[in-house]
Order: C-alpha cells, then sequence, then structure tokens
C-alpha cells in the first residue's frame, strides 16, 4: 500500500448562490496517474484551484504528504511540490522563455534547486520538452502549442511531487498529443504523481492508472478506467440525456 | 459645542451635498462601475463643464443648469472619442491597468493645466436668480443653491437608473461588463456599447460641472477634490450598482457635513478618501456590489 | 551593463559632481541640478513598485512631503544633522510605505492605485493640522551655517543628493536584475501565475513598498534645506506625483535605467522652460509628453531604443 500523498476530503466550493464543488472527496497515491474527467463546468478546474490554493475551498480540508495545506497560500504549496499548469497558458510575457522557466526554479525549487546550476538547469527542462531551440525567445510570441509546452515545462521546473495537468493537450494534433503525453510519463517515472484534466480521452486512458468523474460538482465515479468508460452514469454525463 | 441646531442644519446640508454628489459620481459608476475604466479624470471633466457654465452664463445669462443640458451631447461625442483613444492604446492590447490609469492621470493634468493657463486661477462664480435665496423651515435653513443641484442631481441620477434598466442600450450597457460573449452573440458590439457608454458618463458631468458651480466657487484644481469624494462613492456604494452609489453619495455628504460642523472645514477633505480606505480594507465590493 | 562599467561610470559621475563644485562660478546650476536629482530619486523609487513589480503609486507626493517633515519636526525638536534626519525619513517612510502596502496591497491593482492617492490626501490633512510643523501656514528653515569643507551649502547640498541618487540607482539596478527583481517582474507579468510558481507576491510587493517609502522620504528629507519654505501645498504638490509617474515611463518602466533617463530628460527640459517661459508650462508639457507616450510609446525611450536595436541588427 504506497503513501497517500493528496487528500482532499469533504471540499465545497460556492461561490454566492452556486455550488461549484459539494463534498468532493479525492486521493492520491505516491507516483499515481489519476484521470479527472467530466463535462465542462463541472468543477475541474475549480478543485484544482482549491488544491493548488488559487481558491480557499469554503469545507473540507486538503492534505499533502501528511501536512495540512488546507489554509497556505499557492506559493507555499508550489515550495512543498504541489504544481499546476493553467487552462488558457499564462506565461510571464516580458521574459523569454528561458527566465520564465528561472521563476519557478528560484522560487518554488529553491530548496531542491543547486542555485549555481539554475540555467544548466532551465536549458535541460527546455530539452527534456521540446522547446530548447526557443530559449531566448519572447515568450509572448509563442505558437499556441509551444505555449502549452511553455506552461508544462514552468510547472516541472517546480520540481513538484505532484502536478495537475488542466487540459494541456486541448486543440492538439495527434503527434503534440504523444509529445505531451511522453513527457508525462518521464515525469512520472522520476516519482512524481500526476493528475490530468483532459478531454482528449484517448490520453486519459491510455495515461491514468485510475480515473476519477466529475459532474456538476460532485465526483459520481472513481475507479478503474475501463470500468468508467463502459459505466453508464458517465456515458449519460457526457452525451446527456 | 454641540447644538440641536447645528445637527440639524449640519443632517440636511449633508443630504443636499450628497444628492449634488451623486451627480458627480453617476458618470464614474457607469465608467468604473461597469466598464471598469479608471477615469481618474473624471472630476477634470467636471471643472470643464463649470467652466463652460460660467462662460455662458456671464456672457449669455442662461441659467446654468440650461446651459449643462444643452452643452451635454458635445460632451458626449468627446467621450466617445477619447474613448476610441484609449481602447485603441491600452483595452486591445490588454495593457489596461498601469498604462491606462497613467493615461487618464495624464489626460487630468492637461485639462487643469490648460485652464489655468487660458483663465487663471481665480475664483469663477455664476448669477441665478435662486443663488443667495434661502428657504426656512423652523430651525433648519435651506439655501436654494444647494436645492436646485440637488433636485437636478436626483432627476439625473432616476433618469440614467432607469435608461440603465429598462432600455436595449442600457441593458447592454450593464451587460457589456459581464458577459462579452454573450453579447457578442446577440450581434452587438461591445465596443460602440461601450464608447456609448463612456460618452453617456462623460456627458453627465456636462450637467454635474453646472451644478458644481451654482453651489460654489470654482478654480481648475477644485477637481482635485473630487476625485477621492467620487471614488469613494462609487466603491463604497458598490461597483455597478445605481442605487447603491446614490445611498453612499448621501453617507459621504452627511459625513463631510457633520465633520465640517463639529471638527472643523479643513478636516473635511480626509473624510472622503478615509471612508474610501476604510471600505477598500474591510468590504471592497461595497455596500451594493456584485462579487 | 557589466558590474564593472556600472560602478566606473558611478565613480565618474560622482567624481564630475565634485569637480563641478570647484568649478562652476554661478550657484543656479546647484539649484537647478538638485531639482533633477530629486526628481531622478523620486522616478526611481516609483518605478520599483511601479514599473519593476507592476503597481501603479498616486500618493507619490505623501512619501515625499513625509520625508520632508520628519526632517523639519526632528530638526526642530533635536536639531539633529542632516544624515540622521535622512535615514529617519527612510525609515519613517519605510514604515509607512509597509503599513500601506500591508493594509491595500491584497486589492486589485486599480484599487490599490486609488488607495494610495487616498492616502496622500489623508496624511495631507493630518499634517495639515499638525500646528508643530506650521500646519497649513508652512514654516521657514533657517539654511545651517555647516558646509563642511565646499565654498556653499547648495554645494555641499548638490553633493549630498547626488551621493543619494547614485546609491538610488544602484539600488534599483540590483533590485532589478537580482532574483528578488525577477520575482517581482512575474508579479508584474501575471500574479497568480507567480504565486503558484513559488513566488511568494505579498512579500515582495511589501519589500517593493517598504524600499520605494523609503527611498521617496530619502528624496524629500533634504528639502526643507533647500527651499527654506515648507507648506503642505508645496510639499503635497500633485506635481511631484505626475512627475514621479511620467519621468518612467517616459523613459522605460521594465529597465533599471529607464527612470533615469526620464528623470534627466524631462527634468533637464522643465528647467529649461522654467527659466525661458513659465513654470505652469511645465505641468502641461509633462501631462502632454505621458500621454504622447503611454498611448505611442508605452515601453519608454528605453523600449524605442530596444526595437531600434533591433531593427539595425537583424
Amino acid at each position: 500500500m504506497s503513501r497517500i500523498v493528496l487528500r482532499a476530503e469533504g471540499i465545497t466550493k460556492r461561490f454566492g448562490g452556486f455550488v461549484a464543488l459539494e463534498d468532493v472527496v479525492l486521493h492520491l497515491a505516491s507516483g499515481e496517474r489519476l484521470g479527472l474527467i467530466g463535462p465542462n463546468g463541472s468543477g475541474k478546474t475549480t478543485l484544482i484551484n482549491c488544491i493548488s490554493g488559487a481558491l480557499v475551498n469554503d469545507e473540507g480540508s486538503i492534505e499533502f504528504e501528511g501536512r495540512d495545506i488546507t489554509r497556505l497560500p499557492p506559493h507555499q504549496r508550489a515550495r512543498l511540490g504541489v504544481a499546476r499548469t493553467f487552462q488558457i497558458p499564462k506565461p510571464f510575457r516580458s521574459m523569454s522563455v528561458l527566465e520564465n522557466l528561472r521563476v519557478p526554479l528560484e522560487y518554488a525549487a529553491w530548496s531542491r534547486a543547486e542555485h549555481r546550476r539554475i540555467t544548466e538547469e532551465a536549458m535541460e527542462l527546455l530539452e527534456l520538452i521540446g522547446l530548447k531551440h526557443c530559449a531566448g525567445a519572447s515568450s509572448g510570441s509563442l505558437t499556441q502549442v509551444d505555449m502549452r509546452k511553455l506552461e508544462l515545462a514552468r510547472a516541472l521546473a517546480a520540481k513538484p511531487r505532484l502536478l495537475v495537468s488542466d487540459e494541456a493537450m486541448a486543440g492538439l494534433s495527434s503527434s503534440e498529443v504523444d509529445e505531451i503525453l511522453e513527457t508525462l510519463f518521464a515525469l512520472n517515472r522520476r516519482g512524481v504523481a500526476v493528475i490530468m484534466i483532459e478531454h482528449v480521452m484517448r490520453a486519459v486512458m491510455k495515461f491514468s492508472e485510475r480515473v476519477a468523474v466529475l459532474v456538476a460538482g460532485r465526483k459520481i465515479a472513481d475507479g478503474d478506467p475501463q470500468a468508467i468508460a463502459a459505466d453508464p452514469n458517465v456515458i449519460k454525463a457526457y452525451l446527456g440525456e | 459645542m454641540f447644538s440641536f441646531d447645528l445637527l440639524a442644519n449640519g443632517l440636511v446640508a449633508g443630504i443636499l451635498l450628497g444628492g449634488f454628489y451623486a451627480a458627480v459620481a453617476i458618470g464614474l459608476a457607469i465608467t468604473f462601475g461597469q466598464l471598469d475604466i479608471v477615469n481618474i479624470a473624471h472630476p477634470a471633466f467636471v471643472i470643464v463643464g463649470s467652466y463652460i457654465a460660467w462662460i455662458l452664463n456671464s456672457r449669455l445669462g442662461l441659467d446654468p443648469v440650461l446651459i449643462g443640458v444643452m452643452v451635454a451631447p458635445v460632451f458626449f461625442f468627446v467621450g466617445a472619442a477619447i474613448y476610441r483613444i484609449y481602447y485603441a492604446a491600452f483595452e486591445r492590447t490588454g495593457q489596461e491597468s498601469l498604462s491606462g490609469l497613467a493615461f487618464f492621470f495624464g489626460v487630468m493634468f492637461i485639462i487643469e493645466v490648460a485652464l489655468i493657463l487660458v483663465y487663471g486661477v481665480d475664483y469663477r462664480l455664476v448669477t441665478t436668480g435662486y443663488i443667495g435665496k434661502t428657504i426656512e423651515i423652523g430651525v433648519v435653513g435651506i439655501p436654494l443653491r444647494m436645492a436646485v443641484p440637488f433636485l437636478v442631481a436626483s432627476a439625473l441620477t432616476a433618469g440614467i437608473y432607469l435608461y440603465l434598466s429598462r432600455t436595449f442600450m442600457g441593458r447592454a450597457i450593464l451587460a457589456v461588463a459581464q458577459d462579452r460573449l454573450a453579447l457578442q452573440l446577440m450581434g452587438a458590439d461591445p465596443v460602440r456599447i461601450k464608447q456609448f457608454a463612456f460618452g453617456l458618463a462623460i456627458a453627465t458631468t456636462a450637467v454635474a460641472g453646472a451644478l458644481l458651480i451654482i453651489i460654489g466657487p470654482v478654480e481648475p484644481s477644485v477637481g482635485r477634490q473630487y476625485i477621492g469624494r467620487v471614488f469613494a462613492i462609487v466603491v463604497l456604494g458598490g461597483m455597478g450598482s445605481i442605487p447603491g452609489m446614490f445611498i453612499a453619495a448621501m453617507i459621504l455628504g452627511v459625513a463631510e457635513s457633520l465633520v465640517a460642523s463639529f471638527m472643523g472645514p479643513s478636516w473635511a477633505p480626509a473624510v472622503a478618501f478615509g471612508l474610501l480606505l476604510l471600505t477598500l480594507a474591510v468590504r471592497p465590493s461595497g455596500l451594493f456590489g456584485r462579487q | 551593463m557589466k558590474i564593472s562599467v556600472f560602478w566606473g561610470s558611478i565613480a565618474l559621475v560622482f567624481l564630475a559632481g565634485l569637480g563641478l563644485t570647484q568649478t562652476a562660478v554661478n550657484p543656479y546650476y546647484f539649484n537647478a541640478l538638485y531639482v533633477i536629482l530629486q526628481a531622478t530619486i523620486m522616478a526611481v523609487a516609483w518605478n520599483i513598485l511601479g514599473g519593476f513589480t507592476g503597481y501603479v503609486n498616486f500618493g507619490s507626493a505623501a512619501f515625499f512631503a513625509v520625508g520632508a517633515y520628519t526632517s523639519i519636526a526632528l530638526d526642530k525638536a533635536l536639531g539633529l544633522p542632516l544624515p540622521l534626519l535622512i535615514l529617519a525619513a527612510a525609515a519613517v517612510c519605510g514604515l509607512i510605505g509597509l503599513g500601506v502596502g500591508y493594509l491595500t496591497l491584497r486589492l486589485k491593482g486599480v484599487y490599490f492605485a486609488i488607495a494610495t492617492l487616498a492616502m496622500a490626501i489623508v496624511i495631507e490633512t493630518f499634517v495639515n493640522n499638525w500646528s508643530y510643523v506650521g500646519g497649513a501656514r508652512g514654516v521657514y528653515i533657517l539654511t545651517p551655517e555647516k558646509h563642511l569643507w565646499f565654498d556653499t551649502y547648495i554645494e555641499m547640498l548638490f553633493v549630498v543628493m547626488l551621493g543619494l541618487t547614485l546609491a538610488a540607482v544602484a539600488i534599483s539596478r540590483q533590485l532589478n536584475s537580482s532574483r528578488l527583481g525577477r520575482g517581482l517582474a512575474a508579479i508584474r507579468d501575471d500574479e497568480l501565475a507567480a504565486e503558484c510558481a513559488g513566488v511568494p507576491t505579498l512579500r515582495l510587493k511589501l519589500v517593493s513598498t517598504t524600499v520605494m517609502g523609503a527611498m521617496m522620504g530619502v528624496a524629500g528629507a533634504p528639502y526643507p534645506f533647500f527651499v527654506t519654505f515648507v507648506d503642505p501645498i508645496s510639499a503635497f504638490n500633485l506635481f511631484v506625483a505626475v512627475n514621479a509617474i511620467a519621468m518612467p515611463m517616459i523613459g522605460g518602466t521594465a529597465h533599471w535605467i529607464g527612470p533615469v533617463i526620464g528623470a534627466l530628460l524631462v527634468g533637464s527640459l522643465q528647467e529649461i522652460i522654467t527659466v525661458t517661459i513659465s513654470s505652469e508650462l511645465n505641468v502641461l508639457l509633462v501631462g502632454i509628453m505621458l500621454v504622447l507616450f503611454i498611448t505611442l510609446a508605452p515601453q519608454g525611450i528605453v523600449g524605442l531604443a530596444q526595437k531600434l536595436h533591433r531593427r539595425i541588427f537583424r
């Protein structure tokens, strides 16, 4: 029985009268690959925001590696090893691609990084993700695909032990999806637990050891990917009544 | 040195003043409250309105309120033009916060200094039949130079509130802040709607300026005193709520009036800004604002 | 710019300033230079929070004025020498910067800007009512006797100001190219992404406002001895605030040298205009230049230079 690295219990989040998340429970074992799926607006990104700290959940608790992080601000969670990408990439536009990676290396990963080798580590990451050729380019001028990759690279630069990838593959071609998948697999081999939020089912099925399904703020299924894919409730949620 | 007379007069003066403040703030309630455009130059436009009222009043003897209403359409087009520039330079490129603020800061300066260069720093005032007259009700005196602006301001506020909630264009303006996409899907152009709204907001400054110079003499730097007031009112009332803005204007008017009565007028400027800081610190969404 | 080139230039400029005190005949130059140096410190200070971190501060005049009034109050109460007055002003204004930041930095950038304006007016009102330092009537400062080995007091003030300015520029440069500076830039570019990348945004913003406040207080500390008469209207002058914003924006906000260029250029222009035409025209000029640069060249002169550089060396 491997360690539980993330323990989210009873997560409830309201926006005024609207209940975005209701009593969501999510556990993640060390090094596990979890796929998180659900129709648009079901609360996936809200859940990620609560886990990463961008939002504070109204009820419930979140534990990371045995430590209660429910009240911690995002930057402290990042330092502890929680990293996430944003659905719509948010690069640091005034900086080059390389400099974008310096920030998480110098902050989130500061205790885990070798201070003199920051630039080299950044270059290694760029090589891993296939962006080395535009290291000096302005991050605001990248193509959509490259911006997605940069988003992922930045999360990797935080040297996380939990990575949440929020629809990193939306709109990518088949070969590009495979590239991203390969990077995530490589990361996972190093022991990083990954939560993948995706609509690209091929990727979810290939990648996940376990799949959780959110519908209208509630988790309706959690288990083996094949079983989930065949679950009539899940199918109904996606296709509607 | 407390006396009931002082309190009563302070309250009444505060209410009348508050109503007038609403006229000054309503334009900002639209630009800042609805459109999220930080037009810090708003009071400067009000001063321009005051000067135009002074010029036409002293040359042609027209009533300032009439002048304000007549000149409002011109201000509308000026506002629409300025929005065009603002949009092209900032909103389109997504650079709003830093540069947009500084842009209007610069505009405010240009207006104020241009007025000083052309008209000097002397106080200007208008003359009408009702300035100087006061209605006595018991211990309370109601100066007409405050009562008339109060009535006009209330009418203006009510008119704009009805416009925004009842007409198509008005509701489009309310919508554009909240849901651009829905608007576009309906076939309306958000940019043109914002342009219209901004023009409308500047048009109100023509009237507000006329009311200002009825209440008291005006010189170019008077506008700066109103920056804090209008932002305090819009923020306290809750961004995007016209009734909230009116109530907040009342609160500010009464607070200032009472502070001036009991502590001395030199403390009055701090009231608006202090109120603003308090609101920002405690409840930034204001009394009636959206979250 | 390499470190050695930078410090070499700093030393050169300082020596040139000293040389000027020995050679210049007309004391007017020191007055004019003092004003430009003061504007440079204000511009550099403003840019730390405004350009590096992305939070617009409209209340610069308040920090400057509090620095000046701290000087006045301590001089009157304890007769402290100028260096201690400067330190005291830095401490007081740094604390105010910290306090204001703590109260308002949790708000969106726009609200922060308005809050700074509000803070400035509130502080001005308090000073207006504080009779110990003259209140609304103002206060006269006697020019001190001592001017060390310089010929006149103004020459000494000029050298002091020069030293302070160079220190401010050095601090700004250090901030810009350090890990701290990169964190600030991340906050400016995308605060949420920065936070999720591990940047302690609130803490860094507070550092920013504190340094800015302290620097502006330092700019204001010698001011009473320069003008010899101080009243709230002149000390809290909005013109100081506009300059503090306009100069960095015209020069270029992303780079530490931007505010320096902006201050030197605009400051010199203003001196020339004041002498040849009128001082009101200055304010109009600054306003127009600010608006023009913001709309047409938002990256400032530094940005234009960079564009030119790229075009030539394509």
